[in-house]
């Protein structure tokens, strides 16, 4: 058992190179046990690769981390009896159903078969996927697959929670029940490490928050931390006429700051400290004879994040496979 | 922005299935960690996984029983009377060789299945249970062995309707099965290293077949070696493949030679002590 005074995870100076490349370059973690801490960066940062690190599946090839208290690399054994993993491509078998998947798992850990048969119907119901516990799991839409995942990693309620990209390619609403699902994992007391691509994500479930760029911790704290570093908040606006952007970027640069251009050629966005910012910013457009198609004020992206911190957008190659994504740093 | 619905933990589930938050607090707040799986255990558990992916999928069966229909037929009437004089009596030769044939062919299915679970997420979290390392591995012997089997009674069943009559009868032929089963075993650990070590189930399948084309029809599986030029006879001689064929021929016919099936057995069990703990160690090194 982790005492309240031990750390969850406590990392020093990870490294994991893939050939030429460091794909984990000197990661430092530090998480309290009962919080969930965000890892946030773009595809390629290292986020995959550290957490495969501390769920004993590679080795480090430089630093330490302890896990629980047990050392990933010496007591992995330790460390695998007490926590679960959610990988990226959703860690279940297809070509079971997802019944056959609980029960399983439950075996694996070491329940009987009642049990596990017991515990598959309670995390099935708790889940809400009992009228689809007979189908097979490559018939399941992306979010019951997650669901199903999660379920997987409390056949054995687990003391620490690895979850990676738990939200990546769901709609919507899906996503809004993983994030439930993750808040009442936590108001239990589990300790859960959540990888992310998005600031949303990270703002709405971590206590703190890393976020990781080119295998580095570039920045770490606290959301609010964070994103009064980068400015809380970004003011995006699309324009009626793509040939006056140069004329806004102009003019939202002098009144709030760093602006991005984004893909649309008619849109930009801006950081901003709050309405007040926004609602001058866009008056000083009207009043230059710009005119706005629409606007929103909303939370900075992970772009919008890198921008400020690292002074470069963060590239994200849209690239299924953990392991290339993992090579693609630098 | 999207909206975020309000968490209210008492929210009813709605007809369309959504999580029930309470209900999952209840599920995650008990805490009771049961002592791992035993080793024995985590294999049986494994072994049933692979049986339930035939329960699923029967059709992958027929892989493994209509390639060996066509083998006997095409063999049989098209080569029995050029290579033996008549049928009946090149099907006393083939049938055994063809046994050994189709189910080491099937081997390589091993590797092609390792493989397939690899390009998805689910060895990962194997990867991550607190089990014996080589269950995952040892697992899967059991719905191989479904498959060798099935190949091996369509063949010898197939024979008998030819008008093959082994002499030493039924304890005869389920002796020669054993003795390709077994071998199969030990040469299926070659393909679970190649599995692990390719990138692609299809690239495992082509490499597999590769392999055994030639090593089989290198063998005594088709053709007496006798007529063959000196340094074929000579590799076709010590190929273990065709030690295995005249040891199932000798086990079928009454007339084995206990220093064949020792042959066999050691260079399965050489074979499973080199590959296994390759496989083992690819497997955890992910």
């Amino acid at each position: 058992m982790a005492s309240q005074a031990h750390l969850a995870i406590e990392a020093t100076g990870l490294v994991k190179r893939f050939g030429e490349t460091s794909a984990v370059d000197g990661v430092d973690l530090a998480v309290h046990p009962g919080t969930v801490y965000g890892v946030l960066g773009p595809n390629g940062a290292g986020k995959t690769t550290t957490i495969r690190m501390l769920a004993t599946l590679i080795r480090p090839d430089e630093g330490t981390a302890r896990v629980l208290g047990h050392d990933v690399v010496t007591e992995a054994a330790a460390v695998r009896a007490s926590v679960s993993l959610t990988g990226q491509l959703a860690s279940v078998d297809e070509d079971l159903t997802g019944r056959e998947n609980l029960i399983l798992l439950g075996r694996l850990l070491g329940l009987k078969r009642q049990d596990a048969k017991n515990r598959a119907t309670e995390l099935l119901e708790a889940f809400g996927l009992s009228e689809a516990s007979g189908r097979l799991v490559k018939h399941f839409s992306g979010g019951m697959r997650r669901r199903l995942d999660i379920a997987a990693s409390i056949v054995v309620t687990p003391q620490l929670m690895f979850l990676d990209e738990p939200t990546t390619g769901l709609d919507p609403r899906s996503r809004n029940q993983v994030w439930e699902i993750v808040r009442a994992l936590v108001a239990e007391g589990t300790t859960i490490l959540l990888c992310t691509q998005y600031l949303e994500e990270a703002d709405q479930l971590a206590g703190r928050i890393a976020v990781i760029d080119h295998g580095r911790v570039i920045a770490e704290g606290t959301p609010s931390q964070l994103k009064a570093s980068v400015g809380s908040g970004s003011l995006h606006v699309r324009l009626m006429n793509p040939e006056q952007r140069p004329e806004a970027e102009r003019l939202l640069e002098h009144a709030l700051g760093t602006v991005v251009l984004e893909a649309d050629p008619a849109a930009l966005s801006a950081t901003c400290a709050g309405g007040d910012d926004a609602t001058l910013a866009l008056s000083r457009l009207s009043s230059s004879g710009v005119r706005v198609a629409d606007f929103s004020l909303g939370q900075p992206t992970l772009d919008e994040v890198f921008l400020a911190l690292t002074g470069h957008p963060a590239d994200a190659p849209d690239d299924g496979s953990t392991s290339l994504q993992e090579e693609h740093a630098v | 922005m999207s909206v975020t619905p309000t968490a209210s933990p008492s929210r009813p589930a709605d007809p369309t299935q959504a999580a029930d938050l309470e209900a999952v607090r209840r599920a995650i707040s008990t805490t009771a960690r049961p002592a791992p799986a035993s080793p024995l255990s985590s294999v049986l558990t494994f072994s049933w996984r692979a049986m339930l992916k035939i329960k699923h999928v029967p059709e992958q069966l027929l892989d493994v029983t209509i390639t060996p229909v066509m083998f006997v037929l095409m063999f049989t009437y098209l080569f029995g009377g050029a290579v033996a004089g008549s049928t009946a009596a090149y099907l006393d030769y083939i049938l055994p060789g063809i046994l050994v044939m189709s189910v080491l062919f099937t081997t390589v299915y091993s590797g092609v299945g390792l493989n397939t679970d690899l390009t998805r997420g689910v060895v990962d979290r194997f990867r991550s249970l607190p089990i014996w390392r080589s269950a995952p591995l040892l697992g899967p012997m059991l719905g191989d062995s479904v498959r060798y089997v099935l190949a091996g009674v369509v063949i010898i069943v197939l024979g008998v309707a030819l008008g093959y009559r082994p002499e030493a009868g039924i304890g005869g032929v389920v002796a020669a099965l054993a003795l390709v089963v077994v071998f199969s075993f030990g040469l299926s650990w070659v393909f679970t290293t190649l599995g692990l070590l390719m990138r692609t189930p299809m690239a495992v399948m082509n490499a597999g077949f590769m392999a055994l084309f030639p090593l089989t029809f290198l063998s005594n599986v088709f053709v007496d070696p006798a007529t063959l030029p000196a340094p074929l006879e000579a590799f076709v001689d010590v190929n273990p493949i065709s030690i295995l064929a005249t040891a199932a021929r000798g086990l079928m016919e009454g007339t084995a030679v206990g220093g064949d099936i020792a042959v066999v057995l050691a260079v399965a069990l050489g074979l499973t002590l080199v590959f296994l703990p390759i496989t083992t160690h690819l497997y955890r090194r992910g």
